[in-house]
């Protein structure tokens, strides 16, 4: 019983992020273009199995994921785990020490990512678009290995107490000069890539992990350093989606001259 | 109706997939690197069989309704040829669909603490209430204006890097000159925005309007609306920081 009200109330959570949505389609539709829907009865049912979806998606994560993600974030911070073994919580902190908050940072970015629906709907326009030359799963490995290392460093950063806008800005630099190195069709992909990361799965578990950090390691405080983990999960996954592409462009360069050289 | 199930039962295979490295992942650490039971075990597996439904569901759902819906009104209205129309389309659903976004009113109720401990408001509910609901009205807003500036490259065929280093450059400078306890919560809330259904719909708008333009390429100029929508709110959400 309990189960089934929370499951409503996940629906009419979802349903209130879909009405807007809806009233603005068929809205235009029915006053601006002024034709009907093809498929109207198709594109409903879509509609409804996206809001069932989403609804059993999300319970399903709070029911299993979030909790346990959360915990674990709260374990592997705290300083008791961290300075197993030693007498006392030292005053002055090893980044060093940290080791095993960054391998778990880099591991629930990567696998957080892999689940990311966004990301998916993202991944399967553009292996249609361009023709199969980019493949779903191409990309959402480029883009996962790009959240892992983003918010392991993230990590690294609340750990340290670094100002969050120099790690940003180096980022910007580097995404500039690869942008005119890489392939051209993969730029606006990869820029968007950016932004459909950092969604339904991987901000709770992200902010959870941030948030623990910042409240427990010593001299942060959560209000000020706990934020910053999404930033660099937005960022990274550009980087290595253009790294992905100038890979798979060269790996074809080097097979022509190869071949040439016969 | 042997054809539905086998499709659903593919997408389902492929959640199960999905979702197997993250359940790697928890395992490992729970289990050697903090030498801990799984609490729950009951409890959990029937939580993952439901997020494995759910993306089912939601990828079928979106190959039937979003994605053809979508790219159906991008035709229209390149057909329609009424620039105004489409950017006031453009518009709405930028704005409509990060209003309501629950990530971003978590984000905003954040932020409204954040100002009140760093003593930029009176630690009030009402003043915290009505900071959280500007920061929400300015980064739909920013959304929405996003949203009509990707648009307008896709017609215009502008190149994305131009308008996205300029967008860098208006990130760098808000940043030297924005309080600094604004500067963490603006720098996220451009990843917060854009929701599990507005993705598909504006990336199929966009693909749908390059592929329905001459001498518009799907590739190159179909994406790039998602990448305007997760930088404009920073600008934006330093400039409210700003205000106070």
């Amino acid at each position: 019983m309990e189960f089934l009200t929370v499951l409503a109330s996940d629906f009419i959570s979802t349903l209130k992020d879909v009405v807007p949505i809806a009233v603005i389609i068929f809205g235009f539709q029915l006053l601006v273009i002024r034709k009907a829907i093809t498929n109207l009865k198709k594109v409903l049912i879509g509609f409804f199995y996206v809001l069932v979806g989403l609804t059993l998606f999300l319970q399903g994560l709070e029911q299993a994921l979030f909790p346990l993600g959360k915990l674990m974030a709260a374990q592997l911070t705290d300083p008791a785990f961290i300075y197993n073994g030693m007498a006392s919580v030292p005053t002055i902190i090893h980044w060093q020490d940290y080791m095993w908050v960054y391998i778990f940072a880099a591991a629930i970015g990567f696998s957080t990512t892999i689940a990311e629906p966004s990301l998916l709907a993202v991944a399967i326009k553009a292996e249609e678009v361009s023709g199969g030359a980019i493949s779903v799963w191409g990309l959402r490995i480029a883009v996962a290995l790009g959240v892992a290392a983003g918010i392991a460093l993230g990590t690294f950063r609340i750990i340290t107490g670094t100002p969050l806008q120099y790690y940003i800005m180096v980022g910007y630099v580097v995404v500039i000069i690869q942008t005119f190195y890489a392939p051209k069709m993969i730029i606006a992909l990869a820029y968007d890539s950016g932004g459909v990361t950092t969604s339904t799965v991987t901000v709770p578990l992200v902010a959870a992990l941030g948030l623990g950090l910042a409240s427990t390691v010593p001299g942060r405080s959560p209000l000020l350093d706990g934020f910053g983990l999404i930033a660099f999960a937005s960022l990274f996954p550009i980087m290595s989606v253009m790294a992905y592409a100038q890979l798979s462009e060269w790996r074809v360069l080097k097979k022509q001259i190869k071949s040439e050289d016969r | 109706m042997k054809a539905q199930f086998s499709i659903f039962l593919r997408y389902f295979l492929s959640s199960a997939r999905d979702l197997a490295s993250i359940i790697a992942v928890i395992a490992f650490f729970q289990l050697i690197v903090l030498q801990q039971p799984i609490p729950n075990v009951g409890e959990i597996l029937g939580g993952v069989l439901l997020v494995m439904l759910g993306l089912t569901f939601f990828i079928r759902g979106l190959e039937m309704g979003l994605f053809p819906i979508g790219e159906s009104m991008a035709y229209a209205f390149a057909r329609k040829g009424s620039v105004f129309w489409l950017l006031l389309f453009a518009f709405s659903l930028g704005f409509g669909t990060t209003v309501a976004e629950p990530a971003l009113i978590a984000v905003a109720q954040e932020a409204a603490s954040v100002a009140a401990v760093g003593g930029v408001i009176e630690e009030t509910e009402m003043a915290m209430s009505r900071y959280a609901a500007g920061l929400r009205y300015t980064v739909a807003i920013s959304v929405g204006f996003a949203i009509v500036l990707g648009v307008l490259r896709i017609l215009k065929g502008w190149p994305i890097h131009y308008l996205i280093i300029a967008g860098y450059m208006g990130v760098v400078l808000m940043t030297t000159i924005a309080p600094k306890e604004i500067i963490g919560i603006a720098y996220d809330s451009g990843g917060v925005t854009t929701s599990t259904i507005t993705v598909p719909l504006v990336t199929a708008l966009g693909v749908g309007l390059a592929s329905s333009i001459k001498g518009r390429n799907p590739m190159t100029d179909g994406f790039g609306l998602i990448a305007f929508a997760s930088l404009t709110p920073m600008i934006f959400v330093m400039a409210y920081g700003m205000m106070f």
